[in-house]
């Protein structure tokens, strides 16, 4: 049997501590207000012939390590590469958390998002296109309400393909104002030259340019501890040898 | 600071319960102004005024489908421009 | 590839970081990035996003401008804590008899047992009247309270009326200093302390996190309530019958919680002029679409949640306490038992601030938890030769009475449990979100000196007017 790990991200109160607690049977407290979860929890579940380990990361606004939350979400997606990330999304607010889930696309694309909320969207009269937003993002997207357990079947087949490869997503990549896509056309290269494939580059280097040296120090830890080294063509004038 | 002959309009505090303002201007830096960002305080967003709380603040504002609550000493430092009631 | 790195040759990802300063120009770009995304993602939503009524959308706002507003939010919110603890108290009252019976009969059926099998009289007296008579206690008086306040607790958490608690009172916590999410992690404080204390990372300044850790303990947690209840009910509704009476020993209650309000605002003004001067930082607070709580899949988890907590701290921390307090009462120094020993120590003391050694001795014992400080105290003075039966909540009464209880008893107990050092696991969840000796310390003294404070006043002021 295979065995995957899978990450919940999204907006605080959308649902993820309700969706964790569906899917693992576990009873994380779940409450109407945004901060509910402060501490990540962790489950396991199984679906048709795989098993899962699921993360519920906590719920940030954005994952631009502005707090301790976002970090540990951000270190999270970024080092643990969990086999499929499923962000969750409001659906009675997707405008807002769109934008954390185009921050995860360009993080990794092993991506599904997971519109929850569908009942109370309804409620409050909001149509949602799912094919047009899929088409857009270029992810499979499931509609779901955690609560009342609708819609987690078919959530789990398309993370269960994403794992396995079986779906390959292509997702959408936010382009940015034309002097910010030029220098990032200049830092990529240089960013998978030394940190090789093993991180996203458009990522590292957008985050890079925004001045988020932290994340550097964290990646250099990292590699560190896992006895993994940077790039070693270094030539002795320290500039790096590859262009 | 680069002085612009624009107009920055009004500031959020400013607005009046149910009007809604283009913005175009944040004047807080730092932590406070990426959580803004995040939040959906962008520039060309549009911002609805809702609601003050009993005791006069915070306010709450409706931004990108959603509620939020500030105070006044952030709100008067985010600036826009009047939006008509049908503008989109 | 292989070769280690020269030491002396500059980092790869230091050279990396050269690069995206130069490629950076030093500007700040975190505006173009998030407008540009917002952008992106406004262009989704006009796309497949169809608002269908408006109207409906505005359900929530329609309610806000009743649930916040200048003239309803104060007096809404004052209601449905007052209506809480109505519902609780009248609910309370007769499952906790029924529960205390059932335990009265097994311990009948226990004792029997132990003189047929001629047990020892201390064995009897450990485990029956010491271990079971304490956690059976704990039992019949917290539960039921406990089983009808956390939920309806829970379906108004879940309905989404805790930010809008907070977006009423957040002038009052920025006038003290604090941080207007300050009344959230109040809120998870009226179920437990300690995990209120986990809570209070959902505020990011380190030094409204410590106001909101130092205060916390102001609001009664689970292991308190019953105490206040059980006392309001006692001695400070006496006079008021039947519907009445619940309804006197409801508001004493609130006012005791609004008191505590008080005092947190008040010691969050304080330390924000003293130790922990600043101004107060920036803050946003979400107020969420109101929705229909799950009726009954909300209620059967606090429920079992709530019942599951109560159990375990019955027999985790109740249980021992119980068999110590039974230990120390029954063996004899001089002809007194340990417990009166301990007892005629703190009277002098606790007579000042009006209560009496037992009551001391009771909150010193109970330190691990709150739960047991009333069982201690009940065990304290049975032990001290008063032979009550204490399964009914008049014979409770009548034991106190004995011991020379007044109202002014019962409100400075009430006054000191809701004021007192958090309990020992509040103290270390404290300690080890703070990783400060000094303000795990402080955390225990403030609240410490403001009980003793009070009830001395409160104590010194009734007696000097001679109304007690």
């Amino acid at each position: 049997m295979n065995t995957y790990t899978i990450a919940l991200a999204g907006n605080p109160n959308t649902g993820k501590s309700t969706l964790f607690n569906t899917l693992t049977g576990l009873r994380q407290h779940t409450g109407n207000w945004a901060g509910k979860t402060v501490v990540k929890a962790e489950g396991e579940f199984v679906h048709n012939s795989s098993s899962f380990r699921i993360i519920d990361l906590p719920g940030t606004y954005s994952l631009y390590s502005n707090s301790a939350d976002e970090e540990t979400a951000r270190d999270y997606i970024i080092f643990e590469q969990p086999d499929v990330t499923i962000v969750v999304l409001d659906a009675t607010s997707l405008e807002r958390n769109l934008n954390l889930a185009l921050q995860v696309l360009e993080m990794t694309h092993r991506v599904v998002v997971c519109i929850n909320l569908m009942d109370e969207a309804e409620k409050l009269g909001i149509d949602i296109d799912l094919a047009a937003i899929s088409r857009k993002l270029g992810v499979p997207v499931a509609a779901i309400s955690a609560r009342s357990r609708q819609g987690i079947p078919p959530l789990l087949d398309l993370v269960e393909k994403v794992a396995a490869g079986i779906l390959v997503p292509q997702p959408l990549m936010v382009r940015y104002s034309d002097e910010t896509e030029r220098q990032l056309a200049e830092l990529e290269p240089q960013v998978r030259c030394i940190l090789g494939t093993r991180f996203p580059s458009r990522w590292v280097a957008l985050r890079l340019l925004d001045g988020d040296e932290n994340l550097l120090s964290s990646i250099k830890a990292r590699m560190n501890e896992e006895g993994i080294r940077p790039e070693q063509e270094v030539v002795s004038y320290g500039r790096t040898a590859c262009h | 600071m680069v002085f612009r002959m624009v107009s920055y309009g009004i500031a959020l505090s400013d607005a009046k319960m149910g009007s809604r303002i283009r913005l175009n201007r944040i004047d807080i830096q730092g932590v406070m102004r990426r959580r803004l960002l995040d939040l959906g305080f962008v520039p060309g967003n549009v911002v609805e005024v809702i609601q003050k709380s009993p005791l006069g603040d915070p306010t709450a504002y409706r931004i990108s489908g959603t509620t939020i609550a500030l105070r006044k000493e952030e709100s008067s430092l985010i600036y826009g421009e009047l939006e008509g009631e049908d503008a989109e | 590839m292989a070769a280690p790195l020269a030491t002396n040759s500059p980092d790869p990802l230091d050279s990396l970081l050269e690069a995206a300063r130069s490629a950076a120009h030093g500007t700040a770009i975190r505006d173009g990035i998030v407008s540009d995304i917002y952008r992106t993602s406004r262009e989704i939503c006009s796309d497949a996003v169809k608002v269908r009524d408006k109207q409906k959308l505005a359900g929530t706002h329609k309610l806000d401008k009743v649930l916040t507003s200048k003239l309803w939010g104060f007096p809404i919110m004052l209601a449905i804590l007052g209506a809480i603890f109505w519902i609780t108290i009248a609910g309370a009252n007769v499952p906790s008899g029924w529960i205390a019976d059932f335990f009265g009969i097994i311990e009948g059926y226990l004792t029997a047992g132990f003189q047929a099998l001629h047990a020892p009289a201390w064995l009897h007296g450990i485990l029956v009247l010491g271990f079971f008579r304490g956690t059976s206690w704990v039992i019949s008086v917290m539960l039921p309270p406990m089983l009808i306040f956390f939920p309806i607790f829970a379906l108004l958490e879940n309905f989404g009326y805790l930010p809008r608690v907070a977006f009423n009172m957040d002038r009052l916590f920025k006038k003290s200093g604090g941080h207007g999410k300050q009344a959230l992690t109040m809120s998870m404080g009226f179920g437990c302390n300690a995990a209120a204390i986990m809570s209070t990372r959902i505020i990011e300044s380190p030094r409204e996190r410590m106001l909101a850790i130092l205060t916390n303990n102001f609001v009664p947690c689970n292991g308190r309530w019953p105490t206040l209840i059980l006392l309001s009910s006692l001695f400070m509704a006496v006079g008021a019958v039947g519907g009445l009476h619940t309804f006197v020993t409801a508001m004493v209650v609130m006012g005791i919680v609004m008191f505590g309000i008080a005092v947190t605002l008040t010691v969050s003004w304080v330390l924000s002029k003293t130790a922990l001067r600043g101004v107060p930082t920036h803050y946003t607070l979400e107020l969420p679409p109101y929705r229909r709580p799950q009726m009954f899949k909300t209620i059967l988890l606090a429920t079992r949640d709530k019942s599951w907590n109560v159990l375990k701290r019955a027999v985790i921390v109740a249980a021992p306490a119980g068999i110590l307090t039974w230990i120390l009462g029954n063996i004899m120094i001089s002809g007194t038992s340990i417990l009166a020993h301990i007892a005629a120590f703190f009277d002098p003391f606790a007579h000042m601030i009006g209560l009496d050694g037992y009551i001391i001795m009771a909150f010193v014992l109970g330190l691990p938890a709150n739960e047991i400080v009333l069982p201690i105290l009940l065990m304290g003075y049975m032990s001290s030769g008063a032979m009550v039966d204490a399964d009914g909540l008049d014979n409770i009464k009548d034991l106190f009475l004995q011991h020379g209880w007044t109202w002014l008893t019962a409100l400075n107990m009430m006054l000191f449990s809701l004021l007192h050092y958090p309990c020992g696991t509040t103290l270390f969840n404290i300690y080890k979100e703070t990783k400060s000796t000094k303000w795990t310390v402080l955390s225990a003294v403030i609240p410490l000196v403001i009980a003793i404070t009070v009830t001395f006043i409160t104590a010194q002021v009734f007696r000097a007017l001679g109304w007690v």
